[in-house]
Protein backbone atom coordinates (compact mmCIF):
# COMPACT_ATOMS: atom_id res chain seq x y z
CA UNK A 1 0.00 0.00 0.00
CA UNK A 2 1.43 3.01 -1.07
CA UNK A 3 1.15 6.21 0.51
CA UNK A 4 -0.27 9.10 -1.23
CA UNK A 5 1.25 12.38 -0.52
CA UNK A 6 -2.80 14.59 -0.64
CA UNK A 7 -0.80 17.90 -0.54
CA UNK A 8 0.75 17.15 -4.07
CA UNK A 9 -2.47 15.59 -5.64
CA UNK A 10 -3.79 19.45 -4.40
CA UNK A 11 -0.76 21.49 -5.53
CA UNK A 12 -0.65 22.48 -2.03
CA UNK A 13 2.45 22.63 0.36
CA UNK A 14 1.94 21.13 4.18
CA UNK A 15 1.32 25.05 5.61
CA UNK A 16 -1.85 25.37 2.89
CA UNK A 17 -4.81 26.92 4.74
CA UNK A 18 -8.38 26.01 4.68
CA UNK A 19 -9.10 28.32 2.37
CA UNK A 20 -6.20 27.70 -0.14
CA UNK A 21 -7.70 23.97 0.57
CA UNK A 22 -11.10 25.15 -0.68
CA UNK A 23 -9.68 27.05 -3.54
CA UNK A 24 -7.53 24.35 -4.93
CA UNK A 25 -10.09 21.83 -4.62
CA UNK A 26 -12.29 24.13 -6.74
CA UNK A 27 -9.46 25.13 -9.46
CA UNK A 28 -8.61 21.26 -9.51
CA UNK A 29 -12.50 19.91 -9.51
CA UNK A 30 -13.03 22.60 -12.48
CA UNK A 31 -10.65 20.95 -14.56
CA UNK A 32 -10.79 17.53 -13.98
CA UNK A 33 -14.35 17.04 -13.27
CA UNK A 34 -16.03 13.85 -15.18
CA UNK A 35 -18.79 15.95 -16.78
CA UNK A 36 -16.46 18.28 -18.19
CA UNK A 37 -14.31 15.62 -19.44
CA UNK A 38 -16.10 13.09 -20.82
CA UNK A 39 -14.52 9.35 -21.66
CA UNK A 40 -11.48 10.22 -20.29
CA UNK A 41 -10.27 8.46 -17.82
CA UNK A 42 -7.56 10.03 -16.83
CA UNK A 43 -9.70 12.63 -15.63
CA UNK A 44 -11.79 10.69 -13.31
CA UNK A 45 -8.89 8.96 -11.47
CA UNK A 46 -7.37 12.60 -11.01
CA UNK A 47 -10.53 13.51 -10.28
CA UNK A 48 -11.40 10.48 -7.68
CA UNK A 49 -7.79 11.28 -5.79
CA UNK A 50 -8.55 14.83 -5.90
CA UNK A 51 -11.85 14.27 -3.76
CA UNK A 52 -9.67 11.55 -1.95
CA UNK A 53 -7.23 14.22 -1.41
CA UNK A 54 -9.84 16.80 -0.17
CA UNK A 55 -12.10 14.39 1.94
CA UNK A 56 -8.56 14.15 4.39
CA UNK A 57 -7.03 17.96 4.29
CA UNK A 58 -10.28 19.43 4.24
CA UNK A 59 -11.25 17.93 7.28
CA UNK A 60 -9.45 19.49 10.30
CA UNK A 61 -9.58 15.92 12.38
CA UNK A 62 -8.11 13.97 9.34
CA UNK A 63 -6.12 16.56 8.28
CA UNK A 64 -4.25 16.46 11.81
CA UNK A 65 -4.05 12.71 11.52
CA UNK A 66 -3.04 12.94 8.13
CA UNK A 67 -0.38 14.96 8.83
CA UNK A 68 0.74 13.26 11.98
CA UNK A 69 0.68 9.66 10.76
CA UNK A 70 0.72 9.97 6.79
CA UNK A 71 4.35 9.90 6.28
CA UNK A 72 4.94 6.99 8.84
CA UNK A 73 1.70 4.71 8.53
CA UNK A 74 3.59 1.88 9.37
CA UNK A 75 2.82 2.41 12.77
CA UNK A 76 -0.34 0.36 12.47
CA UNK A 77 -0.73 -0.01 15.48
CA UNK A 78 -1.46 3.55 16.60
CA UNK A 79 -3.10 3.65 13.40
CA UNK A 80 -5.62 0.92 14.01
CA UNK A 81 -6.42 2.87 17.55
CA UNK A 82 -6.95 5.95 15.81
CA UNK A 83 -9.00 4.30 12.96
CA UNK A 84 -11.48 2.30 15.06
CA UNK A 85 -12.76 5.99 17.05
CA UNK A 86 -13.42 7.77 13.64
CA UNK A 87 -14.90 4.70 12.28
CA UNK A 88 -17.56 4.94 14.72
CA UNK A 89 -17.78 8.62 14.07
CA UNK A 90 -17.64 8.08 10.47
CA UNK A 91 -20.89 5.91 11.02
CA UNK A 92 -23.15 8.84 12.22
CA UNK A 93 -22.37 10.70 9.14
CA UNK A 94 -23.72 8.52 6.64
CA UNK A 95 -26.33 11.13 5.60
CA UNK A 96 -23.83 12.67 3.36
CA UNK A 97 -24.21 10.90 0.13
CA UNK A 98 -21.74 9.75 -1.85
CA UNK A 99 -22.40 11.37 -5.82
CA UNK A 100 -22.17 10.09 -8.80
CA UNK A 101 -18.32 10.80 -9.00
CA UNK A 102 -17.06 11.85 -5.64
CA UNK A 103 -17.81 8.84 -3.88
CA UNK A 104 -16.34 5.06 -3.82
CA UNK A 105 -12.96 4.18 -4.89
CA UNK A 106 -10.94 5.71 -2.36
CA UNK A 107 -7.81 4.07 -2.33
CA UNK A 108 -6.33 1.28 0.33
CA UNK A 109 -4.17 3.90 1.76
CA UNK A 110 -7.59 6.08 2.62
CA UNK A 111 -9.59 3.37 3.48
CA UNK A 112 -6.45 2.11 6.02
CA UNK A 113 -6.53 5.39 7.37
CA UNK A 114 -10.20 7.00 7.73
CA UNK A 115 -12.38 3.57 7.01
CA UNK A 116 -14.33 5.08 4.34
CA UNK A 117 -16.27 8.41 3.17
CA UNK A 118 -16.42 10.42 6.42
CA UNK A 119 -18.37 13.27 4.22
CA UNK A 120 -18.88 14.37 0.65
CA UNK A 121 -16.37 16.33 -1.15
CA UNK A 122 -18.76 17.91 -3.39
CA UNK A 123 -20.98 19.21 -0.69
CA UNK A 124 -24.10 17.23 -1.58
CA UNK A 125 -26.18 16.27 1.34
CA UNK A 126 -29.11 14.59 2.12
CA UNK A 127 -30.33 10.84 0.56
CA UNK A 128 -29.68 12.22 -2.78
CA UNK A 129 -30.65 9.36 -5.55
CA UNK A 130 -28.39 10.09 -8.23
CA UNK A 131 -27.74 7.78 -11.04
CA UNK A 132 -24.21 5.36 -11.19
CA UNK A 133 -21.21 6.63 -13.40
CA UNK A 134 -21.31 5.84 -17.23
CA UNK A 135 -18.85 3.88 -17.92
CA UNK A 136 -16.52 3.41 -21.18
CA UNK A 137 -15.12 0.48 -22.76
CA UNK A 138 -13.04 0.00 -26.48
CA UNK A 139 -13.80 -3.18 -28.75
CA UNK A 140 -11.15 -4.18 -31.33
CA UNK A 141 -12.81 -6.19 -34.12
CA UNK A 142 -11.97 -6.74 -37.21
CA UNK A 143 -13.80 -5.11 -40.28
CA UNK A 144 -14.72 -8.84 -41.26
CA UNK A 145 -16.04 -9.11 -38.03
CA UNK A 146 -18.39 -6.35 -38.94
CA UNK A 147 -19.35 -7.15 -42.01
CA UNK A 148 -23.03 -9.43 -40.33
CA UNK A 149 -24.31 -8.31 -37.21
CA UNK A 150 -23.53 -10.64 -34.53
CA UNK A 151 -23.44 -11.68 -31.25
CA UNK A 152 -20.55 -11.32 -28.78
CA UNK A 153 -20.32 -11.68 -24.82
CA UNK A 154 -18.18 -9.04 -23.37
CA UNK A 155 -16.86 -9.28 -19.43
CA UNK A 156 -17.02 -5.41 -17.89
CA UNK A 157 -16.14 -5.05 -14.37
CA UNK A 158 -16.30 -8.49 -14.22
CA UNK A 159 -20.25 -8.50 -15.37
CA UNK A 160 -20.53 -10.50 -18.45
CA UNK A 161 -22.86 -8.79 -21.17
CA UNK A 162 -24.15 -10.18 -24.03
CA UNK A 163 -24.13 -7.46 -27.04
CA UNK A 164 -25.61 -7.20 -30.98
CA UNK A 165 -23.20 -5.79 -32.54
CA UNK A 166 -25.08 -4.43 -35.53
CA UNK A 167 -23.21 -5.08 -39.35
CA UNK A 168 -21.92 -1.93 -40.66
CA UNK A 169 -20.60 -0.18 -37.11
CA UNK A 170 -17.74 2.24 -37.68
CA UNK A 171 -14.70 3.15 -36.65
CA UNK A 172 -14.46 4.88 -33.32
CA UNK A 173 -18.62 4.80 -33.26
CA UNK A 174 -19.39 4.48 -29.52
CA UNK A 175 -22.82 2.32 -28.65
CA UNK A 176 -24.31 3.03 -24.89
CA UNK A 177 -26.32 0.18 -23.59
CA UNK A 178 -28.47 1.57 -20.74
CA UNK A 179 -28.15 0.66 -17.29
CA UNK A 180 -24.47 -1.34 -17.55
CA UNK A 181 -22.50 1.57 -15.91
CA UNK A 182 -21.36 1.70 -12.48
CA UNK A 183 -24.66 1.45 -9.80
CA UNK A 184 -26.70 3.98 -8.88
CA UNK A 185 -25.81 5.60 -5.53
CA UNK A 186 -28.58 5.76 -2.87
CA UNK A 187 -31.02 3.91 -5.01
CA UNK A 188 -30.09 5.26 -7.80
CA UNK A 189 -30.53 4.00 -11.52
CA UNK A 190 -27.26 2.50 -12.94
CA UNK A 191 -25.21 4.58 -15.17
CA UNK A 192 -24.67 3.64 -18.90
CA UNK A 193 -21.97 1.70 -20.74
CA UNK A 194 -20.25 3.49 -23.62
CA UNK A 195 -18.35 1.24 -25.99
CA UNK A 196 -16.00 2.34 -28.44
CA UNK A 197 -15.48 -0.10 -31.61
CA UNK A 198 -11.59 0.28 -32.76
CA UNK A 199 -12.17 -1.40 -36.36
CA UNK A 200 -8.93 -2.96 -37.91
CA UNK A 201 -9.06 -3.40 -41.37
CA UNK A 202 -6.91 -6.02 -42.61
CA UNK A 203 -8.16 -6.75 -45.80
CA UNK A 204 -7.41 -5.51 -49.46
CA UNK A 205 -10.49 -3.59 -49.74
CA UNK A 206 -10.79 0.59 -48.75
CA UNK A 207 -13.74 1.51 -46.76
CA UNK A 208 -15.29 5.12 -46.99
CA UNK A 209 -18.35 5.22 -45.49
CA UNK A 210 -20.51 2.24 -47.32
CA UNK A 211 -18.29 1.91 -49.92
CA UNK A 212 -15.63 -0.28 -51.01
CA UNK A 213 -12.74 0.74 -52.93
CA UNK A 214 -10.29 -1.91 -54.44
CA UNK A 215 -7.37 -1.48 -57.45
CA UNK A 216 -7.20 -4.81 -59.31
CA UNK A 217 -4.77 -5.51 -61.58
CA UNK A 218 -5.51 -6.23 -65.37
CA UNK A 219 -3.37 -7.53 -67.90
CA UNK A 220 -2.25 -5.49 -71.32
CA UNK A 221 -3.93 -7.84 -73.15
CA UNK A 222 -7.73 -8.43 -71.65
CA UNK A 223 -7.29 -4.81 -71.04
CA UNK A 224 -6.77 -4.59 -75.29
CA UNK A 225 -8.92 -7.05 -76.38
CA UNK A 226 -11.70 -6.80 -73.39
CA UNK A 227 -12.35 -10.52 -72.07
CA UNK A 228 -14.05 -11.89 -68.67
CA UNK A 229 -11.97 -10.81 -65.34
CA UNK A 230 -12.66 -12.72 -61.47
CA UNK A 231 -12.37 -10.38 -58.92
CA UNK A 232 -12.88 -10.77 -55.01
CA UNK A 233 -15.77 -8.70 -53.51
CA UNK A 234 -16.31 -8.65 -49.18
CA UNK A 235 -18.70 -11.86 -49.73
CA UNK A 236 -17.06 -13.79 -52.87
CA UNK A 237 -16.06 -13.69 -56.37
CA UNK A 238 -17.93 -11.99 -59.31
CA UNK A 239 -17.05 -12.41 -63.10
CA UNK A 240 -17.10 -9.26 -64.85
CA UNK A 241 -16.57 -8.26 -68.29
CA UNK A 242 -13.79 -6.58 -69.69
CA UNK A 243 -14.55 -3.85 -72.15
CA UNK A 244 -12.16 -3.76 -75.01
CA UNK A 245 -9.72 -0.79 -74.97
CA UNK A 246 -9.84 -0.75 -71.06
CA UNK A 247 -7.49 2.27 -70.09
CA UNK A 248 -5.61 2.29 -66.98
CA UNK A 249 -7.59 3.71 -63.78
CA UNK A 250 -10.92 2.69 -65.67
CA UNK A 251 -13.42 2.47 -62.17
CA UNK A 252 -16.25 0.52 -62.24
CA UNK A 253 -18.96 0.60 -60.18
CA UNK A 254 -20.41 -2.78 -58.89
CA UNK A 255 -23.80 -1.45 -56.75
CA UNK A 256 -24.62 -3.35 -53.92
CA UNK A 257 -21.48 -4.90 -53.51
CA UNK A 258 -19.86 -2.34 -50.67
CA UNK A 259 -20.35 -2.39 -47.00
CA UNK A 260 -23.87 -2.85 -44.89
CA UNK A 261 -25.46 -0.17 -44.11
CA UNK A 262 -25.31 0.40 -40.44
CA UNK A 263 -28.62 -0.34 -39.11
CA UNK A 264 -30.58 -0.99 -42.44
CA UNK A 265 -30.73 -4.09 -42.87
CA UNK A 266 -30.29 -5.53 -46.30
CA UNK A 267 -29.24 -2.17 -48.02
CA UNK A 268 -25.21 -1.91 -48.56
CA UNK A 269 -22.97 0.48 -50.72
CA UNK A 270 -21.15 0.07 -53.29
CA UNK A 271 -17.88 -1.61 -54.50
CA UNK A 272 -15.36 0.60 -56.79
CA UNK A 273 -12.82 -1.58 -58.76
CA UNK A 274 -10.28 0.77 -60.09
CA UNK A 275 -8.17 -1.20 -63.12
CA UNK A 276 -4.20 -1.00 -62.95
CA UNK A 277 -2.86 -2.44 -66.48
CA UNK A 278 -0.04 -4.45 -65.72
CA UNK A 279 2.39 -4.54 -68.69
CA UNK A 280 3.98 -7.57 -69.17
CA UNK A 281 7.91 -7.93 -68.51
CA UNK A 282 11.00 -10.55 -69.64
CA UNK A 283 9.36 -10.48 -72.97
CA UNK A 284 11.32 -12.62 -76.02
CA UNK A 285 12.23 -12.04 -79.05
CA UNK A 286 9.40 -12.85 -80.61
CA UNK A 287 7.05 -10.80 -78.40
CA UNK A 288 9.50 -7.77 -78.69
CA UNK A 289 9.39 -8.18 -82.82
CA UNK A 290 5.46 -8.11 -82.60
CA UNK A 291 5.43 -5.58 -80.34
CA UNK A 292 7.64 -3.58 -82.96
CA UNK A 293 5.33 -4.60 -85.38
CA UNK A 294 2.35 -3.17 -83.87
CA UNK A 295 4.33 0.13 -83.00
CA UNK A 296 4.93 0.78 -86.45
CA UNK A 297 1.66 0.01 -87.45
CA UNK A 298 0.19 2.61 -85.06
CA UNK A 299 2.92 5.13 -86.57
CA UNK A 300 2.27 4.68 -90.01
CA UNK B 1 -49.79 13.42 -21.72
CA UNK B 2 -49.05 10.12 -20.04
CA UNK B 3 -48.07 11.05 -16.53
CA UNK B 4 -45.87 7.71 -15.78
CA UNK B 5 -43.16 9.66 -17.85
CA UNK B 6 -42.98 13.03 -15.86
CA UNK B 7 -41.73 13.34 -12.45
CA UNK B 8 -43.25 16.17 -10.45
CA UNK B 9 -40.22 18.85 -10.23
CA UNK B 10 -41.41 19.29 -5.89
CA UNK B 11 -39.76 15.71 -5.75
CA UNK B 12 -36.54 16.43 -7.81
CA UNK B 13 -36.19 19.09 -5.18
CA UNK B 14 -36.26 16.27 -2.40
CA UNK B 15 -34.18 14.13 -3.98
CA UNK B 16 -31.26 16.49 -5.66
CA UNK B 17 -31.20 18.75 -2.48
CA UNK B 18 -32.07 21.79 -4.71
CA UNK B 19 -34.22 25.12 -4.49
CA UNK B 20 -37.33 24.89 -7.36
CA UNK B 21 -35.83 28.37 -8.23
CA UNK B 22 -32.54 26.35 -9.65
CA UNK B 23 -35.43 24.41 -11.93
CA UNK B 24 -37.12 27.56 -13.08
CA UNK B 25 -33.94 29.19 -13.87
CA UNK B 26 -32.93 26.66 -16.24
CA UNK B 27 -36.40 26.27 -17.33
CA UNK B 28 -35.90 30.32 -18.73
CA UNK B 29 -32.54 29.39 -19.94
CA UNK B 30 -33.66 27.01 -22.19
CA UNK B 31 -31.52 24.10 -20.43
CA UNK B 32 -34.89 22.27 -19.04
CA UNK B 33 -38.31 22.00 -20.59
CA UNK B 34 -40.45 22.23 -17.55
CA UNK B 35 -44.29 21.03 -18.31
CA UNK B 36 -47.29 21.91 -16.07
CA UNK B 37 -50.23 20.31 -15.98
CA UNK B 38 -53.27 21.25 -13.45
CA UNK B 39 -50.32 23.80 -11.82
CA UNK B 40 -48.61 20.93 -11.12
CA UNK B 41 -44.75 20.95 -12.30
CA UNK B 42 -43.16 18.44 -14.28
CA UNK B 43 -40.16 17.18 -15.89
CA UNK B 44 -40.38 14.62 -18.33
CA UNK B 45 -38.22 11.25 -17.51
CA UNK B 46 -36.08 11.53 -20.17
CA UNK B 47 -34.66 14.30 -19.52
CA UNK B 48 -33.12 13.27 -16.03
CA UNK B 49 -29.91 12.45 -17.63
CA UNK B 50 -29.49 15.81 -18.37
CA UNK B 51 -30.59 17.06 -15.17
CA UNK B 52 -28.36 15.04 -13.27
CA UNK B 53 -25.16 16.55 -15.10
CA UNK B 54 -26.46 20.01 -14.62
CA UNK B 55 -27.31 19.84 -10.68
CA UNK B 56 -23.89 18.00 -10.75
CA UNK B 57 -22.20 21.30 -12.34
CA UNK B 58 -23.75 23.81 -10.03
CA UNK B 59 -22.79 21.65 -6.83
CA UNK B 60 -19.61 20.25 -7.46
CA UNK B 61 -17.79 23.10 -8.88
CA UNK B 62 -20.14 26.20 -7.63
CA UNK B 63 -21.29 27.17 -11.37
CA UNK B 64 -24.25 29.19 -11.70
CA UNK B 65 -26.88 28.59 -14.77
CA UNK B 66 -25.54 31.11 -17.09
CA UNK B 67 -21.73 29.20 -16.80
CA UNK B 68 -24.11 26.01 -16.80
CA UNK B 69 -25.09 26.93 -19.94
CA UNK B 70 -21.90 28.35 -21.41
CA UNK B 71 -20.02 24.57 -20.73
CA UNK B 72 -23.36 22.51 -22.20
CA UNK B 73 -23.39 24.33 -25.05
CA UNK B 74 -19.41 23.31 -25.49
CA UNK B 75 -19.33 20.47 -24.18
CA UNK B 76 -22.04 19.66 -27.37
CA UNK B 77 -19.55 21.31 -29.76
CA UNK B 78 -16.57 19.16 -28.66
CA UNK B 79 -19.10 15.95 -29.12
CA UNK B 80 -20.02 17.31 -32.68
CA UNK B 81 -16.02 18.32 -33.07
CA UNK B 82 -15.43 14.65 -32.24
CA UNK B 83 -17.61 12.82 -34.49
CA UNK B 84 -16.35 15.18 -37.05
CA UNK B 85 -12.80 14.02 -36.04
CA UNK B 86 -13.78 10.63 -35.78
CA UNK B 87 -14.84 10.55 -39.31
CA UNK B 88 -11.90 12.60 -41.19
CA UNK B 89 -9.58 10.25 -39.41
CA UNK B 90 -11.38 7.33 -41.05
CA UNK B 91 -11.49 8.80 -44.33
CA UNK B 92 -7.74 9.72 -44.24
CA UNK B 93 -6.63 6.06 -42.94
CA UNK B 94 -7.76 5.03 -46.27
CA UNK B 95 -5.14 6.94 -48.05
CA UNK B 96 -2.15 6.18 -45.12
CA UNK B 97 -2.44 2.65 -46.05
Amino acid sequence: MAFIDYYKIMELDKSASEADIKKAYRKLARKYHPDLNPNNAESERKFKELNEANEVLSDPENRKKYDKYGNDWKHADQFEKQGSQSHSQQRTAQDYSQGDFSGGDYSDFFESMFGGSSRNAGGRAGNTKFRGQDLSAELKLDLKEVYETHKRTLTVNGKNIRLTIPAGVKNNQTIKISGHGAPGVNGGPNGDLNIKFIIENNTQFKLDNDNLYQTVDLDLYKAILGGELTVDTFDGKVKLNIKAETQNGTKVKLKGKGFPIYKKEGEFGDLFITFQIKTPTNLTDKEKELFTELSNLRAS
Amino acid sequence: MNLEKLIAINELCKLYNVEISFFHSLNESGLIEILTLDEVHYLHQDKIYDVEKIIRIHLDLEINVEGIDVIINLLKKIDELQDELDSVKNRLSIYEH
